[in-house]
């Protein structure tokens, strides 16, 4: 479909497949052609399905409470702003404390995950150290372990040394959370630094500092961006831990978002502005790392 | 990464090469000494816990309790469902998200006209905080009065003339509503890792199959599906880790009620509401065991794909 009649998109090696195979199969040119739509065809289909939940919801946060609640939809309902404007500006609970809370964690964690893992992914890929693989497992290993598992003794020290209610801790526990995706990731980025270039800069006379900034460094910016915007996805939307450890001071944009679990049909259209406002800056940070988004979630083993 | 071997024999170098190891090492050492503090000490005063007879509401009598806990979480009959409830939610979702994810990363394989955007909308679901998909999942769609399923029911009867059912999603499957809403969030991350998986085969060993006149299901059959097995391994293994672990569907569409409770919301319950904190950390600790039986042969799956791809530098 694509083939014959669309040059638009950067794909012009896709002409020349069309004419070999025609004769190969030699079958009549329409019915052909028809059959080629429907795999793309079906592929449309999957995509919106998948899709319409989230359009829906959308659309549901433009519209009024009265015509989010009607039966069937409103489709054609005016749009307005309100929702966003009473979520934002609301009189009860305001959002903007915990918004900067999960910021003030997101960000502060994929620091400290950076500061730390760069250096261990460092020694497992370039020098590596003996042992590498069994690092790299213990690791990986640490992600296996149900995070519940863990939390009563971490709520208990919380408790004890007055860290309950302290984003801070928060940043440590998403820290740990991250760190081992992190440096399977980087090692992952590292190791494709081709050797050559490294031994070049060295017998050039270049120091360690001069190698890692201006030789490593430029090739796995784009690596350690990718890394960085998963980790801070995963601090984002992180519930369980901010639940469980924070309270009024230290709550968390998902935590917030936990307050509208009860309400009943009336407010649709706050919930769901209230639910695409906190979704935002991870869809935002999500479209932008999509090409490096497998690799970070199959921790690197996947390119 | 050859330096100890004459460690013993003469001390002058085999101090030095000993002070080169380490240096080599100093990086790795604080990742690695953060991750043992902040994630294995909490798991060993878990183990602790669970021995003892502790509920926060009654401190005064907290007392030694050896395996006792465990024989009554074993016994529980809450605590049991929840067992089978995990098994079952992770076992759904994990094999029709892989199902799915496979079809849909065959069809994205092939070029199409706005293969970016569908794409891009398919992404779509994995990328929306999971407490915000849930509450999605919740009152947007499942809402009986408001919800569009039942408004698409309405449209359908209108347009073909039938008066729809409109069913109350949440209380009349509770189990499949949550399971539905995990294989949508799921299902993205599934075909992402098939189609890298894809986009990585021979295609020499495509154009011989196809000179050697194989037909298309005998290329799938024969060709991709065995390409795909590591990758589609690595999703299940993946897919699972997170799956057993899920906390905010559940929490979020029926907090735990009308049996959807899986452990690590029961373990929550235990804790969080019941301050039972010996049992839940011998919960806990059950949850970790079978965590380490389905990890050994999740390390074995990545410790196989990692190989592979050592062997090719």
């Amino acid at each position: 479909m694509s083939t014959t009649t669309t040059p638009t998109t950067a794909t012009p090696p896709a002409k020349t497949p069309p004419p070999a195979r025609k004769p190969a199969t030699g079958t009549p040119r329409r019915p052909r052609r028809v059959l080629s739509a429907i795999p793309a065809f079906l592929a449309w289909f999957a995509g919106l399905v998948f899709f319409l939940p989230v359009a829906w919801m959308v659309l549901t946060s433009f519209h009024a409470e009265s015509d989010a609640a009607s039966n069937p939809p409103a489709l054609t309902a005016p749009l307005t702003l309100d929702s966003y404007r009473e979520f934002f500006s609301s009189d009860g609970a305001s959002p903007w404390p915990p918004l900067i809370n999960s910021l003030t964690a997101s960000l502060s964690s994929t620091l400290l995950v950076l500061l730390l893992a760069l250096p261990a992914a460092y020694a497992l890929s370039i020098r590596p150290v003996k042992g590498w693989r069994d690092a790299m497992f213990f690791f990986l290993s640490t992600k296996m372990l149900p995070a519940i598992a863990g939390l009563l003794p971490l709520y208990l020290f919380a408790k004890n040394t007055g860290l309950l209610d302290n984003i801070w801790l928060l940043v440590l526990l998403y820290t740990s959370m991250n760190l081992p995706i992190a440096v399977w990731m980087l090692q992952s980025f590292l190791a494709e630094v081709p050797p050559s270039l490294i031994e070049a800069a060295q017998i050039d006379g270049a120091k360690l500092p001069v190698i890692l900034f201006r030789v490593v460094g430029p090739v796995v910016a784009p690596g350690i961006a990718a890394t960085s915007l998963i980790c801070f996805i995963f601090s984002w939307n992180e519930m369980l831990f901010a639940k469980v450890l924070t309270g009024v001071m230290a709550e968390t944009a998902p935590v917030f978002l936990t307050s509208f679990i009860t309400s009943q049909g009336l407010f649709l259209a706050q919930v769901s502005a209230a639910s695409l406002a906190i979704s935002l800056p991870v869809l935002a940070a999500g479209f932008a790392a999509q090409d490096k988004l497998v690799q970070g979630l199959s921790l690197g083993a996947v390119k | 990464m050859t330096t100890p071997t004459a460690t013993a024999a003469t001390p002058s170098p085999g101090a030095s090469s000993r002070a080169k190891a380490w240096a080599l090492r100093a990086p790795l050492l604080p990742a690695l000494i953060f991750m043992i503090v902040v994630t294995q000490l909490p798991f060993v005063a878990t183990l602790v816990i669970s021995l003892f007879d502790w509920n926060a509401l009654y401190p005064d009598d907290r007392s030694f309790n050896g395996f006792g806990n465990f024989s009554t979480v074993l016994s529980d009959d809450a605590l049991r469902s929840s067992v089978v409830t995990t098994a079952v939610l992770t076992a759904s979702v994990v094999l029709i998200s892989l199902v799915l994810g496979l079809a849909i990363a065959l069809l994205l394989d092939r070029k199409f006209r706005g293969r970016g955007l569908v794409r891009t909308m398919m992404i779509t679901p994995f990328l929306l905080v999971p407490v915000a998909a849930a509450l999605m999942w919740k009152h947007v769609l499942y809402n009986p009065e408001y919800g569009l399923l039942n408004g698409m029911l309405v449209w359908l009867g209108d347009l073909l003339g039938f008066t729809p059912p409109q069913p109350d999603w949440i209380s009349e499957m509770p189990l499949p509503a949550v399971a539905v809403s995990l294989i949508w969030q799921w299902t993205p991350f599934m075909t992402l890792i098939l189609l890298a998986g894809l986009q990585s085969r021979p295609l020499e060993q495509y154009e011989a199959a196809r000179l050697d006149g194989a037909d298309n299901w005998q290329i799938f059959r024969h060709l991709t599906l065995p390409h795909l097995r590591r990758y589609l391994e690595l999703g299940a293994l993946l897919g699972s880790i997170y799956i057993v672990q899920n906390f905010d569907a559940v929490y979020t569409i029926t907090r735990g009620g009308l049996d959807t409770a899986n452990l690590p919301f029961a373990i929550y319950q235990e804790f969080y509401q019941a301050q039972e904190y010996g049992v839940a950390s011998a919960a806990g600790v059950l949850v970790v065991i079978g965590s380490l039986i389905i990890a050994m042969f999740a390390l074995r799956v990545v410790s196989s794909l990692f190989r592979e791809e050592g062997s090719r530098a």
